[in-house]
């Protein structure tokens, strides 16, 4: 007989059976194994619930009705980007076959994010913000005049475009934290990721063009867009990665040959919410 | 006692820590015997989904980042193989970018080991025997199956981050992941950067039980990650 696979075994039955402590734990404890059985089409209104009820904290969840209302106003900035680029004739003849599928897999991806965004905010009792096409103007008031009239232009603001909006969610991960937020961290998680398979996408379409970029963002470097989004990547050059008091420099980590490139490389750094409004404010008409 | 370690805020993780695991020890030489007795007849037989001997991740936020540095060393170790033995075919292009993603995998994996220092665990044995290096399609196939995984994981693992320090950490690291897999899958079938999403075009997230269960079949070593959190 074994004690530890008995062990196991009542764990299985009652997986709380060791973990059973406070109420707070309790309270939150319904939630801990939702994530896994609700599909994820429902989240938006499981969690929502959860959202209202977990704690009675009215403070938390309108932190979070904020972040999700963050994260929807640049799902918004992106899908309308990506729509009107399509139905521009100019950018979908360059486009061409294969890059025209990658834009429009992309522009339906945003626009899923909208809708999961804005349906999350409205079950948990929240108001979605709401953008037109018409309330954008994405030349950044003149910063990209001919986002429109060239693709290459049009790629560059939407390597911006994704290269920030990966930062951005990064920065707000913070405030998702905490035992009443695990489904809507992990969906802001899962938002995430999938921005930053864009990005790579994107900046591989600009280097098939002829830019001098990789998938992943070398020190602060631009990738040929230039000084016009030098702060979309400043910060990106960061090669110390703080542990608390521990500062542990990834250049040469450990006697590893890792150049500094692939230092800045390994790690996308985060752009608080302050910093990502002024980035993207000019594309608000 | 263990009630209030757990809830006094002051406590350091390692007090928490011990606090939980203190209290399987003492289920398990004190006997919840009369729990033990309905289980005996279908207990007997060894469970191998989740092994409780071998090496042991920790429990709370420690737990987590030996997890993290766990799937990174499967990472780099395959990386570093790859490009010391690369696949028919390879291209100066393919070969740049396997590079670069070899040297974050490692940036990772020691930047893990030294965030975790004296909690971390020890180097793990990996199995790559089922590999076929010199097929193209073979190691992309891998790189693939893994740079997902490991979005899938950190993606799945956030929730159970306490210190918001580790998020931000864990945060930096996934977005690289999942550049890595839209390359590669780039590298396979054009265009296939972001297919294989869960509904709402979310990407897909798993816990570190199914995420080691596929990652334990490239790994001699036995990982005991009973005590992480849930």
């Amino acid at each position: 007989m074994n004690l530890q696979n008995i062990i196991s075994e009542i764990e299985k039955v009652d997986p709380e059976i060791y973990e059973r402590t406070s109420t707070r734990r309790d309270a939150f404890k319904g939630f801990a194994g939702v994530s896994g059985k609700i599909a994820l089409t429902a989240l938006p209104f499981a969690f929502g619930s959860m959202i209202q009820k977990a704690y009675g904290s009215p403070q938390n969840a309108t932190a979070v009705l904020d972040v999700l209302n963050f994260a929807l106003k640049l799902e918004y900035l992106e899908y309308h980007f990506y729509n009107k680029g399509i139905n521009t004739a100019l950018i979908s003849t360059a486009a061409v076959g294969p890059g025209l599928t990658a834009l429009t897999t992309i522009r339906n991806h945003e626009g899923d994010h909208v809708t999961f965004l804005k349906n999350a905010i409205l079950a948990a009792g929240g108001v979605p913000v709401s953008f037109v096409e018409s309330d954008f103007d994405f030349t950044a008031d003149g910063t990209f005049p001919t986002v429109f009239l060239s693709y290459d232009t049009f790629l560059a603001v939407a390597q911006a475009l994704e290269d920030t909006g990966v930062r951005a969610y990064k920065g707000q991960a913070g405030n998702l934290i905490g035992a009443a937020n695990r489904t809507v961290l992990t969906a802001a998680l899962n938002i995430h990721s999938v921005e930053a398979r864009h990005a790579s996408h994107i900046r591989q379409m600009r280097k098939a063009r002829g830019a001098d970029v990789k998938p992943w963002i070398t020190g602060n470097d631009t990738g040929g867009i230039g000084a016009s989004v030098n702060a979309n990547y400043a910060g990106e050059q960061n090669v110390i990665q703080v542990v608390g008091s521990n500062n542990i420099t990834i250049t040469g980590i450990n006697g590893f040959s890792i150049s500094a490139n692939a230092a800045t490389e390994a790690f996308d750094e985060p752009l608080t919410e302050a910093e990502v409004t002024t980035l993207v404010t000019p594309f608000f008409a | 006692m263990l009630n209030k370690l757990e809830t006094n805020e002051g406590a350091t993780l390692h007090e928490v820590e011990t606090s939980l695991v203190s209290r399987r020890d003492f289920l398990t030489k004190a006997g919840a015997f009369s729990l033990i007795s309905a289980f005996v007849m279908t207990a007997c037989k060894k469970e191998d989904d989740i092994t409780t001997d071998g090496v042991n991740l920790g429990s709370g936020d420690v737990g987590i980042l030996n997890y993290a540095y766990a799937l990174e060393q499967l990472e780099a170790a395959f990386y570093t193989k790859v490009i010391a033995s690369p696949y028919s075919g390879i291209t100066a292009a393919e070969s740049a970018l396997l590079a670069d993603i070899r040297d974050h995998e490692i940036a990772h994996r020691e930047f893990f080991k030294n965030a975790l220092g004296s909690n971390a665990i020890g180097g793990l044995e990996v199995n790559f025997s089922s590999i076929d290096f010199t097929s193209r399609e073979k190691v992309l196939a891998t790189a693939k199956a893994f740079e997902d995984l490991g979005v899938s994981a950190y993606n799945g693992a956030g929730q159970l981050i306490s210190d918001v320090n580790y998020l931000a950490l864990a945060g930096k690291i996934v977005s690289v992941e999942a550049r890595h897999a839209a390359l590669i899958r780039d590298l396979i079938t054009p265009g296939t950067f972001a297919n294989d999403l869960a509904a709402g075009s979310l990407d897909k997230h798993m816990l570190p039980p199914a995420v080691l269960a596929i990652a334990g079949t490239y790994v001699s070593t036995k990982i005991n990650a009973s005590n992480l959190p849930v």
